[in-house]
């Protein structure tokens, strides 16, 4: 396992209200995607938990686009991940934006 | 807008959504009325498994189980759901602890029923003492829940099955649904193969897997009360059935359900394969039963079978 963690700043706050959501699963080729409205408005924080060690500088430039890309000021990531691919992890980052951005259930 | 129209795209929903596809959180927000879950010990706890750092192994924030309470047509519930796709749906310490406490919980409330959504592998390799206690406590958590007047609904059709402990707590629930993905049972195809040999059991034999464990053949051997297409509506729709037909639990439930096990065996203790008891059973045409669409195996499985609704 390795750790990785990024910080950017955010061009604006991530829309909608609520507070947290989660998406995905831990699994081969998968990753789960807990994301919390816990920081300042144009702060974004991502925090890795990978079972493909080796891969920092791929997760580096997946996160950098991913925040140019959504900005999702004010979320914090928290990502466990079995060993996804960089598409399907930008897909769960969208899908954690996406619904952070819908109204509560 | 009424609660009528409110309602109606999640129904449209749960009738288009797989439930062998789905997510654990997805089959509950569908099988529950929108919006009315409430989870226990969320994801944002992160009450992880003590043990999966040791072996270098990916945790998930919900150790693959979600507990919590809902409204099933308006009457509260609680629900569990294993999320088969991490770790096999595996029960470990803490995923076990899960529904341990959520089945205690129902035990002191008395008079609101458990959904459990099954699908398991059994008890996980890397905490597999505790993982055992965890299904003893659960099966022992079940019965006591049942005695106490609560009614446990098992629901069967996830990517995992049924098996290992799992199977154990399905054969104490109150009543059971499974679909045909649903497979039923304590040791695995594998498992089997692995220590009886392949002449006993062809693991990679499919049909003879899905006809020795699937939903359609649990259900035409009483091991199941209903046999539910694979949608979630379905499975709402069979859990609502069962939380009203199912009856209480006593002394009289289990003898009802010992003498219902000893006329299944002595009726069937002879047949080699599944087709067999079918046929024995007086399914006209045994050998399409693998090939009936769900809608004509539930007519035929009602008209065949007259649940014993006194056992379990």
């Amino acid at each position: 396992m390795e750790d990785l963690s990024f910080h950017h700043q955010a061009r604006s706050r991530a829309g909608g209200t609520r507070q947290m959501a989660i998406i995905g699963v831990v699994a081969s080729g998968n990753l789960e995607v807990l994301a919390e409205r816990v920081l300042p408005e144009t702060e974004c924080r991502l925090e890795i938990k990978t079972a493909a060690e080796g891969f920092g500088e791929v997760w580096d430039a997946v996160v950098a686009d991913f925040v140019e890309r959504y900005s999702p000021g004010g979320l914090k990531f928290s990502i466990n991940d079995g060993g996804a691919r960089p598409d399907t992890v930008s897909l769960r980052l969208a899908q954690a934006v996406r619904l952070m951005a819908e109204d509560e259930q | 807008m009424s609660v009528a129209d409110l309602e109606k795209p999640s129904v449209e929903r749960a009738r288009a959504t797989s439930f062998y596809e789905a997510s654990a959180r997805a089959r509950i927000r569908l099988l529950l009325d929108p919006g009315s879950f409430v989870e226990f010990i969320g994801p944002e706890q992160r009450e992880v498994s003590p043990h999966l750092k040791l072996f270098d192994l990916p945790e998930q924030f919900d150790d693959g189980i979600i507990v919590g309470h809902g409204q099933l047509a308006g009457s509260p519930v609680f629900i569990a759901a294993q999320e088969g796709r991490f770790m096999g749906g595996a029960f470990g310490e803490v995923h076990g602890a899960k529904l341990t406490g959520l089945l205690r919980a129902a035990k002191e409330m008395k008079s609101i029923p458990v959904l459990i959504l099954l699908d398991t592998g059994g008890v996980r390799l890397q905490e597999a003492n505790a993982g055992e206690l965890a299904i003893a406590e659960i099966m022992r958590a079940v019965i006591e829940a049942r005695t106490a007047g609560v009614k446990v609904i098992g629901l069967i059709g996830g990517r995992s099955g049924c098996y290992g402990g799992g199977g154990l707590i399905a054969g104490c629930c109150s009543a059971l649904a499974v679909s045909e993905q649903g497979r039923i049972a304590v040791s695995g195809p594998e498992v089997i193969e692995t220590n009886r040999g392949v002449e006993e059991f062809d693991s990679r034999d499919r049909a003879l897997v899905w006809r020795t464990m699937g939903g359609k053949h649990r259900r035409l051997i009483g091991g199941a009360e209903l046999f539910a297409d694979d949608t979630v509506q379905a499975f709402r729709e069979a859990a609502l059935e069962l939380l009203e037909t199912t009856s209480g639990f006593g002394i009289d439930t289990l003898n009802a359900e010992q003498s219902r096990l000893e006329d299944r065996l002595q009726r069937f203790g002879a047949c080699r394969d599944a087709v067999e008891i079918w046929a024995a059973e007086g399914v006209p045409d045994a050998a399409s039963v693998p090939a009936l669409p769900a809608d004509q195996f539930i007519e035929l499985a009602d008209k065949l079978r007259r649940i014993a609704r006194d056992a379990r």
